[in-house]
């Protein structure tokens, strides 16, 4: 084993030059290391002990905040001094840190799974599973989140990339190997669909559309693109495949912040869309609190299907099972978000007092293309009365 | 008591118990009686046809008026022996296997040794040598010698060859043997094996001669029968007494071994030397005393009101020698004052100046009755002698040496059914013993290891029902715990109830379980300290591990982020160890 070891000079001795930081962003999130790692250097330089504080990440430090209009952590501070008991994994947070920095001088990036074969070469300090150096990832992304850096600006990047778009867009990025600027029409996508990559901080927008349209569903999706609906209606749509990932609303959320158009979520009818897909969309998750302020779409508005549709269109229902009527009540009970909204509150009463779902797909009962031809745009004419 | 009398005090010696089946059923119902003949016949057909017939012939006569079935039966029962009782009931006695009764032998007289040696108040010098006899397989003679007080010449048959005689049954006063009958069994069983006799020798001082005596068991009459009498012109001690027995046995090494029997009698007796000589080995084993301080002598002491059996009672007050039944209460039995004595007459409705002797089987009964309502104080407890805390350390360190934690305790004496009694733990911890399996449990009662059947005993139950998590050992459900650690429990008393006439288990009275428990549990409390302190002193090396581990890290992390040079880093390091190990301290 110690034979094909290599030691940490070999290594350094191979990594790519190091760029000029031009990026304002990437200035900003230097800084933030920078400032972080002075402190504790000082802190041991007066002989103390030195100090990280992150916000608590437990429900319990959570609250929705409608002028920003997302789930925010509270002011709860964990601060982690540093003990014999905390020195492994505080000298893992600064390896860490260290290993961010160097990413974003080279231009580069790591996912979750690779920073933590990169460990491998700490000797002692190294992980040993990935779930230790999860959890010292998740306290330095919520460290860092409280300036305003996600984890993607530290350059670790999630592993599921993004969902499907299609319409009236062109994204601006760049070729990943020589940096040249590319354009990306996606109207162009014939049958198929542009997809969202891992990180979107970089991407560049350039549109006419009027509105966004997310999607729960792959086939409602397909359905809009190959009759053309977002050229009909003049938008993008956006397919989510359930709950959105974190790439997904990043990108969402930076294209309707950049080209100030609305976005419309168009779900089922039951409450894992309405409380599951749709919150999460719009405010965040209450698990990652701490990211909410860059994964979620504030101003995102409830199409369909509503629990009134079912009625007003003699829509085709199945049973609520006994777990999606407790889903429906713990958000009722617990859930911030629709605490601070009324008509949310009736709806969802309405839904577990009709005791029944209903699908997206529902509308085919009247015709394949009804969703287009009718309920879509009859819905589109009056948004004011979208779900908040 | 009352168990050994029944054995083989009165039923099994007098009668057939057929014929007095008779007796007894022959007053109620005709009936009744019939059955009970038909059952008597029955059983007399099982034990055998032949005697039957004999019977029969004999009589020659059946037309005879006065010849009836109870004739015939009465005819074919006789008085057995004790020693022929015990001839088919060896196991009783612990001899139902060839390891078993090499061990019992070697048990029996390494006990009547050390009683005879404190009795006297002489430290014990024992010794015990297993050779194995030539030309005969499984077959060893036995030898064990002390330098106790001898043993009187008209005495020497009497004490080993005849059982149930002995100086320790009559009497409540804490010592090993209790009933007399274990060394003249072994005799017994050697003859029965060997054809062998017992040899003896004994001397009783120094102007005396040694006398080396061979008897033999009538095993019909249970009476010695003298082989040979030769007196020794030298013998090595000025007194003591040396037994060889010729027996067929199996020796063995290990769990229930002789070997492993005089280790735990060295344990529970630290005033005491012996050595052995295991067969074919020509340097003996030799545990030293630890002490040379004698244990101090136990009392005796007269039995307790509370523990008297009815049976025992009647007897008792037919072989008084008080006249008046106030004046019995109060001169044979202890802790009885005049006002209880009283307090007993009157709650038993009989006049405190009745003639004792004369009372009825009612007014016993009644006086049996009345004990219990009675307050009387505990029984005194001199007539116990325990090893006492440091002795069990000295002894347990001695013979299991390295460990790293001895701890002991002696409670206060308590009493189950009028018998005082005490509990004594030591526990030894660490060093060279096993931590990955069950804990070594030696049990003793008056200083008598106990090796057989740890499953029916009262000790090993108190330790399996100790939760002893809670004290930092691991335990099994129901099991005996885990972990490096020797238990030795001794319970001594004027009278310890076994579970068997082969003294290999305590039966399990609440009282002694409760203070069983109680011993265990002090022990565990002290373990746990010492188990709690090793732990954290081990976390602390390795928390401080840590520091030397991590620290470089730091100051790699802060250099490459920083950009610092090989000074800054140093001094950071530096800084760094000095403010962590400031934190610490062990």
């Amino acid at each position: 084993m110690a034979v094909r070891k290599r030691s940490p000079k070999q290594n350094a001795a191979k990594k790519p030059a190091r760029k000029t930081v031009t990026d304002a962003t990437d200035k900003h999130t230097i800084g933030c290391i920078d400032q972080t790692a002075r402190m504790v250097y000082d802190k041991v330089l007066e002989k103390a002990y030195p100090e990280l504080r992150s916000p608590i990440r437990s429900l319990s430090n959570v609250g929705y905040d409608k002028q920003v209009g997302y789930l925010k952590l509270g002011g709860a501070v964990k601060t982690r001094t540093l003990s014999v008991n905390t020195v492994k994994s505080f000298a893992q947070a600064l390896k860490v840190m260290h290993l961010s920095k160097e990413m974003i001088e080279q231009d580069t990036f790591a996912t979750k799974r690779e920073a933590y074969y990169v460990s491998k070469n700490w000797d002692d300090a190294k992980f040993n599973e990935q779930p230790e150096s999860d959890t010292v990832m998740d306290d330095i992304e919520a460290m860092f989140s409280m300036h305003g850096v996600s984890r993607e600006q530290l350059r670790f990047y999630p592993e599921e990339h993004g969902g499907a778009v299609a319409g009236k867009l062109v994204v601006i990025d760049r070729d990943p190997v020589s940096g040249k600027e590319i354009r990306i029409d996606c109207t162009q996508f014939g049958t198929g669909a542009y997809t969202i990559p891992h990180s979107v901080e970089h991407l560049g927008f350039e549109t006419k559309a009027k509105f966004v349209l997310a999607i729960e569903t792959g086939g409602m999706f397909q359905r809009l693109q190959a009759h053309g609906f977002w050229d009909t209606a003049n938008c993008i749509i956006v397919s989510m495949s359930g709950v959105p990932t974190r790439a997904t609303r990043r990108f969402i959320r930076r294209l309707s912040e950049a080209q100030k158009i609305p976005v419309y979520a168009f779900v089922d009818c039951d409450p894992y869309g309405i409380s599951n897909i749709y919150r999460t969309l719009k405010v965040g998750s209450g698990n990652t609190a701490h990211l909410n302020q860059f994964f979620c779409v504030p101003h995102a508005k409830f199409l369909g299907v509503t629990p009134y549709d079912i009625d007003d269109y003699e829509l085709p229902t199945h049973k609520l099972l006994d777990v999606d009527v407790k889903r429906a009540r713990d958000a009722l009970k617990n859930d911030p978000f629709f605490q601070a909204h009324k008509p949310w509150k009736a709806a969802i009463e309405k839904l577990i007092k009709g005791g029944v779902r209903a699908e997206q797909q529902a509308l085919a009962k009247w015709g394949l293309n009804y969703v287009i031809d009718e309920y879509l745009p009859e819905k589109l004419k009056n948004t004011k009365a979208f779900l908040p | 008591m009352d168990s050994q009398s029944s054995l083989f005090g009165e039923e099994a010696v007098s009668t057939v118990p057929g014929r007095k089946t008779n007796t007894r059923v022959a007053k109620p119902v005709k009936a009744a009686e019939s059955e009970a003949r038909k059952s008597a016949a029955k059983q007399a057909a099982a034990r055998g046809a032949k005697r039957t017939k004999r019977t029969k012939g004999s009589k020659g006569n059946k037309g005879n008026k006065g010849a009836t079935k109870a004739h015939e039966l009465a005819a074919s029962a006789r008085e057995i022996s004790v020693s022929e009782f015990f001839a088919k009931n060896r196991h009783l006695l612990g001899f139902d296997s060839k390891r078993k009764a090499l061990l019992t032998t070697v048990k029996e007289a390494v006990d009547n040794a050390l009683d005879a040696c404190e009795e006297a108040g002489i430290l014990p010098d024992i010794t015990v040598r297993i050779a194995p006899i030539k030309n005969k397989e499984d077959t060893f003679r036995v030898t064990v010698g002390d330098n106790g007080p001898g043993i009187l010449e008209e005495q020497i048959e009497l004490v080993f060859a005849k059982l149930l005689y002995g100086s320790k049954f009559h009497r409540l006063r804490q010592s090993r043997g209790q009933q007399g009958i274990g060394i003249s069994a072994a005799g017994m069983y050697g003859q029965m094996t060997t054809g062998a006799p017992v040899t003896i020798t004994s001397r009783i001082g120094s102007k005396h001669p040694a006398v080396r005596v061979k008897v033999r068991i009538d095993t019909t009459k249970n009476a010695p029968v003298r082989v040979r009498r030769d007196e020794l012109e030298e013998w090595p001690l000025d007194h003591g007494t040396e037994v060889s027995i010729d027996l067929v046995g199996k020796h063995h090494r290990g769990r229930g071994s002789v070997e492993e029997y005089l280790g735990q009698v060295a344990v529970a007796n630290p005033h005491v030397t012996i050595a052995y000589w295991a067969p074919d080995e020509k340097k003996p084993r030799l545990h030293d005393r630890a002490t040379r301080k004698q244990p101090v002598q136990a009392k005796e002491i007269k039995p307790h009101p509370y523990g008297v059996e009815l049976g025992t009672l009647m007897k008792m007050m037919k072989s008084t020698r008080s006249s008046r039944l106030a004046a019995f209460l109060q001169a044979d039995f202890s802790r009885v004052s005049k006002k209880v004595a009283d307090e007993i007459c009157a709650l038993a409705k009989i006049d405190p100046g009745a003639r004792v002797r004369s009372l009825e089987h009612k007014s016993a009964e009644a006086v049996h009755l009345a004990i219990p309502k009675v307050k009387i104080m505990s029984p005194p407890t001199d007539c116990l002698s325990p090893i006492g805390e440091p002795l069990i350390q000295a002894g347990l360190q001695k013979e299991i040496g390295e460990a790293e934690f001895f701890v002991s305790r002696t409670r206060s004496p308590a009493v189950y059914r009028g018998n005082p009694f005490q509990i004594e733990v030591g526990v030894a911890l660490g060093g060279d013993l096993n931590a990955d399996s069950p804990v070594r449990l030696m049990r003793f009662a008056n200083r008598v290891p106990l090796q057989h059947q740890p499953g029916a005993c009262a000790i090993t139950k108190a330790v399996t029902q100790v939760d002893w998590k809670g004290y930092g050992l691991q335990q099994p459900r129901g099991a005996l715990p885990v972990g490096p650690v020797i238990f030795m429990v001794h319970i001594a008393s004027a009278w310890v109830p076994f579970t068997s006439e082969s003294k290999e288990a305590v039966a399990s009275y609440s009282e002694i379980l409760k203070e069983l428990k109680l011993a265990l549990q002090e022990c565990g409390r002290h373990m746990q300290r010492f188990l709690n302190k090793r732990r954290r002193v081990a976390d602390e090396l390795k928390k401080r591990g840590y520091i030397d581990k991590y620290i470089p890290h730091i100051g790699q992390a802060l250099r490459d982020i920083l950009e610092l040079d090989d000074k800054q880093t140093d001094k950071i390091l530096i800084e760094l160890r000095e403010t962590l190990e400031r934190s610490r301290k062990l």
